[in-house]
């Protein structure tokens, strides 16, 4: 158990150094970061000190691990286009993502559970077939048109709900919250939804599936025939056994609700790390680009190790097949 | 031996057709109303695509035939549509209908181009990796993994931008389109090196293989000419998924902005550009641009659905 946990840390700090040599790389592709700084006029001892101050004379190993001590110390460096420290940047802007994929994330267990369920109890109902065209529907759209198309109808054409930002915040210590105020939370429900709905729909058919096939196992049908209700089988019995691989899909999904946030938060002017990383994209901001990358780098690699130990604690069987060949 | 291959050559390819109506998957199509109803609108896009310089009322690429005179001019069914206008024109005067048209083009050829190029990169990898084991699959593979990591749309984004950083700003329309489609290449290889890899590791033990080292052919060839005809199967159906994940891809990058230019407009950034005016009632100018994407990729989507099940074998 401790060799098998040891080696997924092992692979996952390579994986983490892959990535930050990925990023550093883009430092050395994207041009002189000397231009970044100074203006056109500067004279050319001026820019030899900078470069000298910047530590770019230094052999391309040195730089690099000059580099990697500062991400492990969470130093980012400066972004060119606001001229502040990359990390205060991100952490102004990660508590408007996390709430988003965290309202997003919400949303989709909770219909696509009980959408999956319904689709799988009431397979031949036209309910359920208007639920898995929905489905193919979100799985097939992109989600910007998506989004556009709830602007258009809830906020253009009904007026119901706010189209862009994050309503009024709540300021709690460094951390910014839309839930206490009603137009936070009201700004909160397009985006998520938005976001949401590929997930929505991913673990919509997951659970579909899953029921489908738990309903057909010998130990429903026992459960049937020592004469217990219909609805402790099904929910008690059926939705219990069909929940370990929908947690697992969520949770190894929420990387992706983080990434995919990039485009929701752009749809919306939501002012998180998305819409950070996507200026800094056009406007070639590379401290930010790379922090960002190396960020989502690390909350993968973080959920995909918990899964996995997570995993070996549930199910004995792994743990045995692991512990055998380690 | 060489010249009784070219005698029987054509006799094959001259039924090709026939051969074509009497298999399974043709039997499964004509089956299926889905795929058969997916299948045309597909082709109706594509021929819309390719007929593009033809059936537009106006070429949008080009200033000149636009006039601020016509500028945000409503549908035909409106009481002030203008005709030959059918969908509209928008801020500019350009006929929003020629614009789908051109835009359908160029998301196309995008689409395409990168599933060539990630298909390519993939296969060829894949290949390697399974066919010589060893150091070089591990490289490779643990590449992969790295790269699964990480969303695709990421990757594109960053590789874009990366590129555009040291390329400068000043780039022409067709760099644009030749980065997009690197983007996408390097965003998706990565599922049919797997795919291709897990075949050739099934297949690189069978006799004809064996067989084909023992009259000495090179490694390349055997690869290439006996084991990827065999391995093809599942990469026509990745490839068939990966055009409409490759379309979204190259919309969304243009509808981010950092995909093709205004002036020369895919889908995605007609999208972007006409998002602006949803608030001022001029809705069609977004609209027909995400109807037509949305009605591709959902018939693509359907068409790569009913071919993984009908390729499956086990569901036969």
């Amino acid at each position: 158990m401790i060799a098998f946990v040891l080696q997924r840390l092992l692979q996952s700090i390579a994986v983490l150094f892959a990535v930050g040599l990925i990023a550093f790389s883009m430092f050395r592709f994207a041009g002189d970061p000397v231009n970044q700084i100074v203006g056109v006029d500067t004279p050319y001892a001026e820019r030899v000190a900078i470069r000298k101050d910047l530590g770019l004379d230094d052999p391309v190993a040195v730089q690099f691990l000059r580099y990697a001590g500062n991400v492990v110390r969470g130093e980012f460096g400066t972004s060119y286009q606001f001229r502040q420290p990359v990390s205060a940047l991100l952490a102004e802007r990660m508590p408007a993502t996390l709430e988003l994929a965290l309202c997003a994330t919400i949303f989709a267990l909770t219909v696509g559970i009980l959408m999956g369920v319904y689709c799988a109890l009431r397979r031949e109902t036209w309910l359920a077939k208007v639920f898995l065209a929905i489905s193919l529907v979100g799985i097939s759209l992109p989600t910007f048109l998506i989004g556009i198309l709830l602007i258009f109808l809830f906020s253009v054409t009904l007026g119901w709900l706010p189209s862009f930002g994050r309503g009024d915040t709540v300021r709690l210590g460094w951390w910014t919250t839309g839930f206490l105020t009603a137009s936070g939370l009201r700004a909160l429900i397009l985006p998520s939804v938005t976001l949401g709905l590929f997930q929505m729909t991913l673990i919509m058919r997951l659970v579909r599936a899953e029921m489908l096939e738990v309903l057909r196992t010998d130990y429903i049908r026992f459960a049937r025939a020592r004469g217990l209700t219909t609805r402790s089988i099904h929910l008690g019995h059926a939705l219990k056994n069909t929940l370990v691989p929908v947690i697992t899909i969520a949770g190894l999904q929420l990387g992706s609700v983080i990434a995919f946030s990039i485009i929701t938060e752009t749809v919306f002017q939501w002012p998180g790390m998305g819409l950070l990383f996507v200026q800094a994209v056009q406007n070639v901001d590379i401290p930010i680009m790379a922090a960002y990358l190396l960020l989502v780098a690390a909350i993968f690699v973080v959920i995909n190790l918990v899964v996995d130990v997570l995993y070996t604690i549930v199910d004995p069987r792994l743990r045995l097949s692991t512990g055998r060949s380690a | 031996m060489k010249a009784s291959t070219q005698d029987i050559l054509p006799a094959p390819k001259r039924s090709a057709l026939a051969r074509f109506r009497d298999s399974d998957l043709y039997a499964s199509f004509r089956r299926s109303k889905l795929a058969m109803g997916a299948f045309a609108v597909t082709l109706l896009f594509f021929l819309l695509a390719v007929a593009a310089p033809w059936i537009s009322p106006q070429n949008p690429y080009d200033p000149a035939q636009l006039e601020l005179m016509n500028s945000s001019l409503p549908p035909l069914w409106y009481a002030d549509g203008v005709s030959p206008f059918a969908l509209g024109t928008d801020d500019q005067g350009r006929d929003v209908l020629s614009a789908v048209f051109y835009g359908l083009r160029l998301s196309l050829v995008v689409g395409l181009l990168g599933v060539v190029v990630s298909g390519f990169l993939g296969i060829l990898l894949g290949l390697v990796a399974g066919y010589f084991g060893g150091v070089i699959d591990t490289l490779i593979m643990r590449v992969a993994d790295v790269q699964l990591t990480f969303p695709a749309i990421l990757i594109a984004l960053v590789v874009d931008g990366v590129a555009k950083a040291a390329l400068g700003s000043q780039m022409d329309a067709n760099a644009a389109i030749g980065l997009i489609v690197l983007s996408i290449g390097l965003s998706f290889w990565v599922q049919y090196a797997r795919t291709v890899r897990s075949s050739v590791l099934v297949e690189k033990n069978k006799d004809y293989v064996q067989a084909g080292r023992l009259i000495g052919l090179s490694s390349p060839v055997i690869m290439v000419r006996h084991v990827l005809p065999n391995v093809l199967g599942p990469v026509f159906v990745i490839a068939t998924i990966n055009l409409a994940l490759a379309i979204i891809t190259e919309a969304t990058l243009s509808f981010l902005g950092t995909g093709l230019p205004d002036s020369m407009p895919s889908l995605g950034t007609l999208i972007r550009t006409g998002n602006r005016f949803l608030f001022s009632g001029e809705w069609w100018i977004v609209a027909f641009p995400g109807l037509a994407l949305a009605g591709l990729v959902l018939a693509i989507n359907l068409l790569g659905d009913w071919l993984r099940d009908a390729l499956n074998p086990r569901l036969q």
